[in-house]
């Protein structure tokens, strides 16, 4: 059973993520900068990642809440990675980091 | 409890300051630093492995990832810094009005606040839930990994126009 602290502990932590997760959103949303929309990306994992570890923490499960949180590392890293790499490869054809380059390409 | 309220406040207004740099350096040092806050607020939380992993991986490898990725771009001239400066201003000034409404709506609904964290109950150890529990997602982990490497290694490589 969760205690009236706890859920207040929760939602202290939640104020502050839906702040993270609302500042990630817009930089995706309104960057014209692909590498900036990757840090907005970035931005939203970390809203996540908190999200997990409290919520584990709240509910007794910190074991499972690290688990997953490792699996969301591993899983951001790749992604990460993979998207820079991606879109060095569209600068390198565009010689621009602007997104609506993208459109000029075939396909 | 200081420490947990300073963290959380600090990680958002480096999130924020990650979101609104003029330089691309600038706004991966701001995640940076925001990852770093993060792993103090795991260290608190009774989290510790996972803290370790954010802040090797996200403090350091991504951060590495991101500057060897903006170092592969040419630099913008004076001129192309000036008009872009000029139009991120007018994109971006929204986002803090934007973050304080929402922050005064949620203060409107009446969430409780408290930061005091209770000693947290550690039911299994964590390396018990990785290797039985969730062994599944660690072979997902592997093949990732792998992928990844794969991927960094062929998406980065400088090609030779020479052979062409």
């Amino acid at each position: 059973m969760i205690s009236a602290n706890e859920i207040q502990i929760f939602m202290t932590f939640a104020f502050f993520i839906i702040m993270l997760f609302v500042a990630g959103i817009y930089c995706v949303l309104m960057t014209r900068n692909m590498m900036r929309a990757l840090i907005g990306l970035e931005i939203m994992t970390k809203a996540v990642t908190l999200l997990l570890i409290v919520a584990g923490h709240v509910t007794g499960n910190i074991a499972l809440a690290q688990s997953l949180v490792i699996t969301l590392i591993i899983i951001e890293v790749v992604v990460i990675a993979i998207t820079a790499g991606v879109i060095l490869s569209i600068y390198r054809h565009t010689n621009s980091l602007d997104r609506s380059s993208i459109r000029e390409l075939k396909g | 409890m200081t420490i947990n309220i300073i963290a959380l406040i600090g990680m958002t207004l480096t999130a924020l300051w990650a979101v609104m740099a003029r330089s691309l350096l600038k706004a991966t040092i701001g995640l940076a630093v925001s990852s770093a806050f993060l792993t103090i607020l795991m260290f608190r939380l009774a989290s510790p492995l996972a803290a370790v992993f954010e802040l090797s991986v996200c403090t350091g490898l991504i951060t590495a990832v991101f500057v060897s990725a903006i170092s592969l771009t040419k630099p913008l001239s004076h001129a192309e810094t000036i008009a872009l400066s000029k139009n991120k201003f007018r994109r971006y000034w929204p986002l803090p009005v934007i973050m304080a409404v929402v922050g005064a709506l949620l203060i409107l609904a009446k969430m409780q606040f408290a930061v005091a964290i209770p000693q947290g109950v550690i039911e299994k150890d964590v390396r018990d839930v990785m290797w039985n529990l969730r062994q599944i997602d660690m072979y997902g982990q592997i093949i990732l990994m792998l992928a990844g490497a794969f991927g960094v290694v062929i998406l980065f490589r400088e090609r030779n126009n020479d052979k062409r």
